[in-house]
């Protein structure tokens, strides 16, 4: 631009990029909503589950259980399976442990192994101890374990919510 | 910084040589009906943006096409205001293209150098009514269904090739989740396939030839 002097050919520049910005706001904010509006829903806690009755878990013994949380993502309702080891340490109905075999590396399924005294992980050779310690292979932290109650019948009830567990 | 970027693309593409062609020619002497050509051509990206962008949520299938254009509608941020302009765009873009066609025939510049330019044109109004004859059925609600019911059934009454058209487009005798799937993949895919390359031609040949003289008392 020369001067004070604003040529009709700069204004019409300036013009059109001023236009176009607003244009690109105008159609970018939508876009960019539209595309991650997904993400932004939360994901609610649900229900507390029935996991089993305490005259039917042995005690000492790791006892798997597994439940399944219904959602409704978009159009669809979608059938997650979850599961764990439930460990009766003494007869005491507040004395459990209920570790989740949610692999804390990248999420594959962790089986208990007997000779091993580990819980170990097909995906990449990862080792958990009877509480949920990392042994050995790449997990970052230990096991996850979930909250339960016990009711007056014996009914073992969990949240379905995964907790970390400390180190 | 910048300069030198710019030098460094502008001696491998050409932008220079290319701003010089297709946008510093000479200012049309023409009026505002010149420009429903440009018009077009905006409301072509403009239902293939938003076409994209519909895509990441809608469904092909009889089981969830409805349901997913009502989740895009309801739940989706947005995504009233992206269908709509799809939808609305539709019709908008069908009206557009044929006015322009009607200028052109009004004005005359069909004639000499411009056949082509004019044929190609007709292929492109051709395949503008196809995307909104395959964009019907995808929603999959009754009107769309009884739309497709009927339009198929009518390509169906051409002699003798009729039952085979007819079965061509449905996928088979009745309307089915393979009707869907294939109006769907024209919708999408063919056809707008097909308008680009066309547009691309009709432009080359627009800029060639330059805009028609415009006809004044003499002709
Ligand atoms: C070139 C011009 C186009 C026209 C004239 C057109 C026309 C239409 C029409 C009439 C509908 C039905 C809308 C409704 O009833 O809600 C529709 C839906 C749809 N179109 Fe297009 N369309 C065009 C381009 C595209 C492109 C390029 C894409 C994708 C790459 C696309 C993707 C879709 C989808 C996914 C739907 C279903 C969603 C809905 O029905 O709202 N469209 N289109
Ligand atoms: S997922 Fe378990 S070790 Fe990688």
């Amino acid at each position: 631009m020369s001067g004070s002097h604003l040529s009709r050919r700069d204004f019409m520049k300036a013009a059109t990029g001023a236009v176009g910005g607003v244009i690109t706001a105008a159609l970018g904010i939508p876009v960019i909503g539209f595309l991650i509006a997904p993400a932004l829903r939360e994901d609610k806690a649900g229900a507390p589950i029935a996991v089993g009755k305490l005259e039917d878990i042995p005690v000492g013994k790791f006892h798997p259980f597994s439940f399944t949380i219904t959602k409704v993502n978009g159009w669809e309702r979608t059938a997650s399976n979850y599961g764990g080891f439930i460990l009766r340490n003494s007869e005491a109905p507040d004395d459990i442990l209920i570790l989740s075999s949610r692999c804390t590396h990248l999420s594959c399924t962790v089986n208990w192994n007997e000779s091993a005294n580990a819980f170990l992980c097909p995906c990449h050779d990862a080792k958990f101890g009877p509480e949920g310690q990392v042994l050995d292979g790449p997990p970052p932290e230990p096991l996850g374990h979930f909250e339960y109650s016990v009711d007056d019948q014996g009914v073992l009830t969990i949240v379905p919510v995964e907790l970390k567990s400390e180190a | 910084m910048w300069q030198k970027l710019y030098t460094w693309l502008d001696e491998r593409l050409g932008l220079g040589d290319m701003y010089a062609n297709l946008l510093d020619r000479p200012e049309p002497k023409g009026n505002w009906w010149n420009t429903l050509g440009s018009a077009s051509l905006f409301l072509f990206i403009l239902q293939g943006a938003t076409g994209i962008f519909l895509t990441v949520y809608y469904t092909p299938s009889p089981d969830h096409a409805y349901d997913s254009i009502t989740y895009i509608m309801n739940d989706v941020a947005f995504g009233w205001l992206i269908r709509g302009i799809h939808h609305w765009g539709a019709s908008l873009m069908v009206l557009v293209v044929f006015i322009h066609m009607v200028r052109v025939f009004v004005t005359a510049s069909y004639k000499y150098p411009r056949e082509l330019t004019w044929l190609i044109g007709v292929g492109l109004l051709l395949l503008t009514l196809g995307m909104g004859f395959t964009g019907y059925l995808l929603p999959w609600h009754q009107m769309a269904y009884w739309a497709t019911t009927v339009g198929t059934q009518i390509a169906g009454s051409v002699p003798f090739l009729g039952e085979f058209i007819l079965k061509a487009l449905r996928g088979g005798p009745d309307l089915s989740a393979l009707t869907l799937q294939r109006f769907f993949s024209a919708h999408i895919w063919m056809l707008p396939a097909l308008l680009a390359g066309l547009i691309g031609v009709h432009l080359y040949l627009i800029i060639r030839h330059g805009e028609s003289h415009f006809p004044d008392e003499e002709d």
